[in-house]
């Protein structure tokens, strides 16, 4: 097998989304193999409703450029402006979109895993997921395939 | 590496104002659309590519040739040679 990287992406938020899209859709273009195992809030990062208008949180988030104290963070339309602050600084260095990097993870041939007991609790159904998500895989199979990777990384 | 360097190129790539990961993954991309054994030039801005570059052409069974900074511009100029 060749070098492989194995990931678990555990968070739906915007910021979250880019650590694991950014080094699979690299191990792809330098000929590794790689693999997403999304489960728990990550699932978000797969869902057609969701996964282009994932948000930040501005709450218990003090490692904000400019933190948001929890009582001001509370306030209806500070996840909006987080989140808002989030996607210029994102434009600013021409990073691609949740959506653009999904795109060239699938491409590269980076295996999108949706944890299947995650499915089953949040009510997630397979046609709820973008297309290029795999059938769902539970925690023996994920383990199969890390087992033999030669990096493996936890979001 | 330095201004010493006078490669031709092949085939090159403009990456300017791009940042990680997409000159790598934009590198692989067009290394696949020259020959074995041709050289491909990346122009880029993005100084992580400084030790992006050599990993993945190391990885990716490339071979890299080096690297050139137009001075003062934070323009970096490097050229793969691709292995396979």
């Amino acid at each position: 097998m060749a070098d492989s990287l194995a990931i678990i992406a555990t968070k739906g938020t915007l910021d979250m989304a880019y650590p694991p899209l950014i080094l699979a859709s690299t191990a792809v273009s330098m000929d590794m193999e790689a693999a997403i195992f999304f489960t728990l809030y990550g699932i978000n990062i797969l869902d057609k409703k969701k996964f282009a208008n994932l948000k930040v949180a501005p709450l218990a988030n003090p490692a904000m450029p400019m933190p948001v104290p929890n009582i001001v963070g509370a306030i209806p339309g500070m996840t909006a402006m987080a989140t808002k602050m989030m996607k210029d600084m994102i434009k600013k260095i021409s990073w691609p979109t949740v959506p653009e990097l999904l795109e060239i993870c699938h491409e590269g041939g980076v295996k999108l895993w949706p944890c299947q007991p995650t499915m089953d609790m949040m009510g997630i159904r397979p046609e709820d997921l973008i297309p290029e998500a795999e059938p769902a895989i539970g925690a023996a199979a994920y383990l199969e395939y890390a087992s033999q990777a030669s990096v493996t990384l936890a979001f | 590496m330095g201004d010493t360097i006078d490669l031709k190129a092949d085939s090159v790539l403009d990456v300017k104002g791009l940042c990680c990961p997409m000159p790598v993954v934009k590198a692989k991309k067009a290394i696949g659309t020259i020959e074995v054994g041709q050289v491909l030039e990346i122009i880029g801005t993005d100084a992580g590519s400084k030790g992006d570059m050599p990993a993945w052409a190391k990885r990716a069974g490339h071979e890299f040739l080096g690297m050139t900074e137009e001075e003062g511009s934070e323009v970096f100029h490097f050229f793969v040679k691709r292995g396979k």
